[in-house]
């Protein structure tokens, strides 16, 4: 189980990842070996899974993104399933999440450009089977995109 | 938008997987000296391709069971109106994401709470108070698969 020491790493590893271990120590009040065991211990729990890089696509040229959230025909008993899998071969979907409320799947779309994210539409996404209704939301601007966690 | 050639988009796509692999590791994976591994990751961060770096942690380990997406319509609209309420909804803690979105709503809020009831409080106590807040639709997120993306 985590205890208060072990959240408080946590945090201070949110608010900057990229901290050295040694400041990292120092903030959250540990020694470096602690830090250390405390940390392969949460990893190997699966608490802490990874520090990933997120990717910033408008630098590599998609400059559209939009998102797509979807109703799917729940009579097909395989609606969510084949859906799915259908859309995980899509390149261009960057997230696909389910949900319980109006909404059944969202998915993340990232295009170039305007004429780009039209194909994809058309030809990717209005093509996975036992779609019903799609609403699109087309991003504007991220004002908060850290995801952290009030630990 | 930077060039970048097959060697450049392994090595994007192995850091948004793992951050914390040294130059020296990934050169070895793909073929590369380690100073020439390390050139390579510092022009693609110098260049923007990432915006930073994201822990990846286990919610419901950390006591954080329920995670919401609201779609939120202003009732008041305005230049003034929007910056009150950006202003108000990013110091929020259980807020993770504020997007600007242009479709049925005008923001997409990620929030996360410890339950269903914990999550109400947040939804009355915060985010029906925030200034100008009109239509609020909330869906509870069941998955979530993050992927890699058109690299």
């Amino acid at each position: 189980m985590l205890d208060d020491s072990d959240r408080r790493i946590l945090r201070h590893m949110q608010a900057e990842p990229e901290m050295p271990a040694a400041d990292l120590a120092e903030r959250a009040g540990v020694t470096s070996s602690t830090l250390a065991r405390r940390l392969d211990r949460m990893r190997s729990a699966g608490v802490l899974r990874g520090v990933r890089g997120v990717i910033n696509w408008p630098a590599l040229g998609y400059e559209v993104e939009v998102s797509l959230r979807i109703t799917l025909d729940k009579t097909q008993g395989r609606a969510f399933d084949d859906f799915i899998e259908g859309a995980r071969a899509v390149p261009e979907v960057i997230e696909i999440q389910t949900f319980l409320g109006q909404v059944d799947v969202r998915l993340s779309v990232i295009a170039r450009d305007m004429p780009h994210y039209q194909q994809v539409y058309r030809d990717r996404v209005l093509t996975l089977p036992h779609i019903t209704d799609i609403e699109a939301l087309m991003h504007v601007a991220r004002l908060k995109t850290d995801e952290t966690l009030p630990l | 938008m930077i060039p970048m050639d097959d060697t450049d988009r392994a090595l994007v796509a192995a850091l948004a997987e793992d951050a914390t692999q040294s130059a020296g590791a990934l050169g070895r994976r793909l073929g590369l000296s380690q100073p020439a591994a390390w050139r390579r990751i510092a022009r693609l961060r110098a260049a923007g391709v990432f915006r930073g770096l994201r822990l990846d942690l286990d919610r419901e380990a950390l006591g954080f069971g329920v995670t919401v997406f609201l779609g939120i319509k202003l009732a008041t609209k305005g230049r003034v109106g929007l910056d009150d309420f950006e202003r108000a909804v990013g110091a929020i803690p259980e807020v993770q994401t504020v997007e600007h979105v242009l479709g049925m709503y005008d923001y997409r809020l990620r929030v996360v709470a410890r339950d269903i009831s914990d999550f109400e409080r947040v939804l009355r106590r915060r985010i029906m108070t925030l200034p100008g807040v009109g239509n609020v639709d909330a869906n509870v997120l069941l998955t979530e698969e993050r992927r890699p993306g058109p690299i």
